[in-house]
């Protein structure tokens, strides 16, 4: 059942990896992001039970809190870059290019 | 068996809504799409032996985190989608190729690995699930736990800082939008009156119903643009009414359509 798990997770993980690559929108890439965090969610909670180790809940549970920041700020972002920009896809902030 | 039941049906599941979160157009169907992938997940780690997790999954990323996605997609415009021009060239072909090469790559791995029957979480969640992971919280990783609480108040402030806007000037008065109603009625001849009402002289009274204008013809400024999908049904059907008394449908198209 272990490896059953893993192969959802692996599969969650390159689904999320597509989609931030494919997806212009940045609010959807970051949605992508959130994706590929619960995947690695799902492997880290796998291999605690696999392993009789509660370590790994505990890895799993700081991966949600940093995630909740990391949404925080990045959604922050994302509306100061709309408001000046009026526009939420990742190919028109490319100011630094020229 | 349960269990094997239990993940089939949510790898199924979680798995379709990870496709429907990539590939939708509409940015609110995807978010849906990441609120049943996270449900599952939360299902899957009850089954595991972690309903603490569980527990937290449903409570900061379905609550929440799902939460502040909608806000933000109703802030920035439900309506603003992908662009379809590809910056750099076969780049979603390359990218989608990289991506399965990458699952079929993972998913080998671990098939190939023999792993031994879970030893389980029963010995170490004997207190209960809670219990034990506090004391592993509290005592091995209490320093991180202070550190992470830094981290989001410091989170908080960001976010603070940067979605705060500074009024550059003062907020326009009634006066001075009435005044600009007129300069722009001088100048382009945009109707400086308030738009009609939907539906005030149709069969229906729904928001998005058009209004009748006293010819018979239909007011596409009675209704938001957002709402208009009924309009071009409601055209055909009125053209289709009034072709015998000869009325012409006219489309009012004159001023902005800001409604």
């Amino acid at each position: 059942m272990t490896t059953h798990y893993l192969i959802l997770s692996a599969l969650l993980f390159a689904i999320g990896g597509i989609g931030v690559l494919i997806r212009r929108n940045a609010i959807v890439v970051f949605m992508c992001v959130e994706l590929m965090l619960n995947a690695c969610n799902l492997a880290f909670v796998t291999f605690a039970r696999q392993h009789g180790n509660i370590e790994g809940q505990v890895i799993a549970f700081f991966v949600m809190i940093v995630a909740a920041a990391e949404v925080v700020v990045g959604l922050a972002i994302i509306v100061t870059i709309f408001r000046t920009r009026r526009s939420a896809s990742v190919d028109d902030a490319s100011l630094l290019k020229y | 068996m349960g269990e094997t039941v239990t993940f089939w049906v949510l790898a199924v599941a979680s798995v379709a809504a990870a496709l429907g979160l990539v590939f939708s157009r509409k940015a609110v169907y995807s978010a849906l799409m990441l609120g049943v992938v996270m449900l599952s997940l939360a299902v899957l780690y009850a089954v595991q032996d972690a309903p603490f997790l569980a527990a937290v999954q449903i409570i900061v990323y379905t609550g929440a985190v799902m939460m502040l996605f909608l806000f933000v997609l109703m802030l920035v415009g439900v309506d603003s989608s992908d662009s379809l021009v590809e910056t750099l060239r076969g780049q979603r072909f390359w990218a989608f190729l990289a991506g399965l090469g990458f699952a079929v790559l993972l998913a080998l791995g671990f098939g190939n690995v023999v792993f031994a029957a879970p030893t389980g979480l029963a010995a170490v969640n004997q207190a209960g699930n809670v219990p034990s992971l506090a004391e592993a919280i509290f005592t091995r990783y209490v320093f991180a736990f202070e550190v992470t609480s830094a981290l989001l108040i410091t989170a908080a402030l960001g976010a603070m800082v940067l979605a705060h806007r500074e009024r550059a000037e003062a907020k326009a008065t009634q006066k001075d939008l009435s005044r600009a109603r007129f300069v722009a009625f001088g100048e382009t001849g945009a109707n400086p009156a308030s738009l009609p009402g939907p539906g005030t002289y149709a069969r229906h009274n729904a928001i998005d119903m058009p209004a009748l204008l006293p010819d018979g013809s239909i007011s596409q400024l009675s209704v938001n643009r957002h709402l208009a999908r009924h309009t071009e049904e409601l055209l055909e059907e009125r053209s289709g009414e009034l072709d015998a008394s000869e009325t012409p449908v006219a489309e009012i198209t004159e001023g902005e359509n800001s409604k």
